[in-house]
């Protein structure tokens, strides 16, 4: 019960931050922290059914595609810095959305 | 059952920690440091394999990468960063008031689910096992997603040609 | 059999890399044209000759659970086609061989994504793909690295991080109500749970994931953006196909193969849809960019799959599926006419160029053709897909949905009639009179889409007798 907790707060402080963040590196420290809650919650659901190994092997794909992601993100923010000279996420406004 | 909760606590902390401090390195330390934490839960649900993957991977490589991005990205002054800091707290200070007040009310609320899980195997295989025999598409997955990484790597940080 | 549509572009692109790479650089376009190519074609061999057969020595050393059904097999022909259709286009508007090289490149780590997420059967393994797909688009959208193209990836990658996040919880879920992540495990799994809160709470997650994903309305931030941002052949791949896999195909998917169709479930998809089809349609109506104007069509046309898919029967279904291949051909075709029309002015704003049809008839012709069977004019292919679709609603007995269906339509119609009118048939302007029309890199795949659509608009009788019976098992009850 108390993972279950944890992970809903972790998910809860993720969101807040990067719904709040105004720095991009600080919006994909949000992410991280979003997949860290999720990572908790794979393992504890595979404990609870004995089903460890399984959860395991989840986690480990999981690790695996988080850094490729980031490593790719981490990318673009370079990207963006070098067009922008800032980090300011309230620069993005050229985006209409 | 105490260890366990103080684990959590812990954890959560590491995660407020995280967002709300004002620098960006020690937001990346303290990123390092939730993974860390999240090893040792790992570990006490054993999950041995995967918390070796969480401690090398997350809590090293990854913190390694925010840091070299936040080098190359030319930090504020710290005139700036204590103004900053102002306004930082402006907006973050509702966080800590919600996590604790709904960590609270969902420990106080015990909400119940009927689930039967799923029937528990037996003679319980291995993770290695798994992946290899189970999950071998996955495997295969993530070396295309490697490989997808790797070209991004290439294609973004390669500095821009002259033209655009 | 099936691992080949994987592993081909996998090893392909390792070969391409590898050696030689003067002679690869000038191989690959060919080399990778033909992978599509035969893709398309797979599609079309009865199941004796390539899908059943299963090689000895190569179910030994691989242990892949894969499988194709009708509903694949349309996905992966619409994935050649559109891959090839986006790599025509890179031919005449990438210019520099290098970055060529490697937008081929993350083209086929894109193909093998997708085709992995068509032939997945383990809600993990989708992930797994879909996540190869989304981070190949993440590249393709940065892929000039200018501002724009940076801050709408950087945008894709934050929703899309967020999406893979909720996936994962509700794939957690399951595992911990099913002990599996195999499709078939959990869908007995879940027929003899009762409803509960923590399978509700599951499927709700895996739902919200797949909206973000396919950029439905209420979750459309960040689609409108990356289309318009991106280079001309990414945008091409993208609203071709991406989306539609990494979205539509999964909704459906998982609907299908795994959750099952009940009331509630019904009930959200045909208000989202519904949503999707208007809004979408009013917003088109509103933009003056051409590129964002398809975008916004694109949001209501993927509106118009899920109301389809949340009528919840085998004639939905079918409809919806009839729809992601039509959509594929037609989004592809306007998309290839945008790149043409801005490759030739400079510009995509609609108000500023007037009466264009005169210099360019053949992209002229061509978008006249994508727009009425977007707008769903009867001999075209658009009109059978939307007529399956509002059947399906009037007899599974939405029919407010069906009525809706139908006014989204004319809003279709009367947004294109206004792009037309302004674009191509306006009073020619100055400034314009020099232009010439697209070269044959543009104007051949566009003319190749246009006779597919006309094609398909002629057959579809005979294409809809045979499609829709292989429905019929697949929704099942």
């Amino acid at each position: 019960m108390a993972n279950a907790i944890t992970v809903i707060l972790l998910f809860i402080i993720g969101i807040y931050c990067i719904l709040v963040s105004h720095n991009l590196i600080r919006v994909l420290i949000g992410l991280e922290i979003l997949i860290k809650a999720v990572t908790l919650l794979v393992i504890f659901c595979g404990y609870q059914t004995q089903n460890t190994a399984l959860a395991q092997a989840l986690v480990i794909t999981i690790i695996v595609i988080e850094v490729v992601m980031m490593t790719v993100a981490a990318g673009v923010v370079v990207g963006i810095h070098r067009q922008n000279n800032s980090l300011d996420a309230r620069n993005i406004r050229k985006l209409k959305g | 059952m105490l260890l366990e909760l103080l684990i959590l606590i812990l954890l959560v902390s590491a995660g407020l920690w995280t967002v709300m401090t004002r620098s960006l390195l020690r937001s990346a330390m303290g990123l390092a440091l939730a993974s860390a934490i999240l090893t040792i839960v790992m570990f006490r649900m054993n999950a041995n394999i995967a918390g070796v993957f969480e401690l090398s991977v997350c809590a090293g490589l990854i913190p390694v990468l925010f840091i070299s991005v936040i080098s190359l990205t030319q930090p504020m002054t710290f005139k700036e960063a204590s103004d900053h800091m102002k306004e930082r707290l402006h907006r973050f200070w509702g966080l800590p008031l919600i996590v604790v007040v709904l960590g609270v009310t969902l420990a106080l609320v015990s909400f119940k689910y009927k689930v039967t899980p799923a029937a528990i195997q037996e003679g319980k295989p291995d993770v290695r096992f798994i992946l290899w025999h189970l999950k071998q598409f996955d495997l295969l997955g993530q070396i295309i997603i490697l490989f997808t990484g790797v070209f991004g790597v290439a294609i973004l940080f390669k500095e821009r040609n002259k033209r655009g | 059999m099936y691992a080949l549509l994987v592993l081909v572009p996998f090893f392909s692109l390792l070969a391409l890399n590898l050696p030689f790479r003067e002679l690869n650089r000038r191989l690959a376009f060919g080399f990778a044209a033909i992978l599509f190519l035969l893709q398309m074609g797979l599609v079309f061999i009865p199941d004796v000759y390539f899908w059943r057969v299963h090689l000895s020595f190569f179910a030994n050393i691989f242990h892949f659970q894969l499988a194709a059904d009708i509903l694949s097999k349309v996905v992966l022909f619409c994935i050649g086609l559109v891959s090839l259709t986006a790599l025509c286009v890179s031919r005449s508007l990438i210019k520099e061989s290098e970055e060529r090289f490697n937008f081929i490149n993350i083209i086929l780590l894109a193909v093998a994504g997708m085709n992995g997420v068509a032939l997945a059967q383990d809600i993990f393994s989708l992930y797994v793909f879909l996540e190869i797909t989304a981070v190949s688009s993440f590249i393709l959208i940065a892929f000039e690295k200018d501002i724009l193209g940076l801050e709408s990836s950087f945008k894709y990658i934050v929703l899309s991080a967020v999406a893979t996040v909720l996936m994962i919880a509700g794939i957690a879920i399951l595992m911990f109500i099913a002990g599996s992540t195999n499709f078939s495990v959990i869908h007995s799994a879940l027929l003899s749970q009762n409803r509960n809160l923590l399978l509700s709470l599951s499927i709700g997650l895996f739902l919200s994931a797949l909206f973000i994903k396919a950029g439905l309305m209420p979750f459309h931030g960040w689609l409108p953006d990356a289309y318009t941002a991106a280079p001309a052949p990414v945008s091409i791949f993208l609203a071709g196909i991406v989306t539609k896999v990494a979205g539509v195909y999964c909704l459906i998917r998982i609907i299908l193969s795994v959750i099952g169709f009940n009331d509630q479930l019904k009930g959200i998809l045909l208000l989202v849809g519904a949503f999707s089809a208007i809004f979408g349609a009013l917003s088109a109506l509103t933009q003056s960019d051409f590129k964002r104007m398809l975008s916004y069509s694109s949001i209501s046309q993927i509106g118009y799959i899920i109301l389809g898919l949340g009528s919840g029967t085998a004639l939905g279904v079918a409809g919806a599926t009839l729809h992601i291949f039509n959509h594929a051909v037609f989004k592809s075709l306007l998309f290839v006419n945008s790149a043409a029309v801005e490759s030739q002015t400079g510009s995509r704003d609609i108000d500023k160029m007037n009466g264009l049809a005169k210099q360019m008839p053949w992209t002229s012709l061509t978008s006249i053709l994508g727009s009425l069977s977007c707008a769903g004019i009867p001999p075209l292919a658009g009109f059978w897909s939307k007529l399956v679709i509002i059947i399906a609603l009037w007899l599974a007995g939405y029919k407010i949905y069906a009525v809706i269906a139908v006014l989204g339509s004319l809003l279709t119609l009367a947004y294109f009639l206004a792009l037309q009118r302004k674009l191509f048939f306006a009073q020619p302007n100055d400034e314009f009179k020099n232009i010439k029309e697209a070269g044959f890199g543009l104007i051949f795949p566009a003319f190749f889409l246009a006779a597919l659509i006309v094609g398909a608009g002629i057959l579809s009788p005979w294409i809809l007798s045979n499609f829709i019976l292989g429905f019929n098992s697949l929704v099942g009850g």
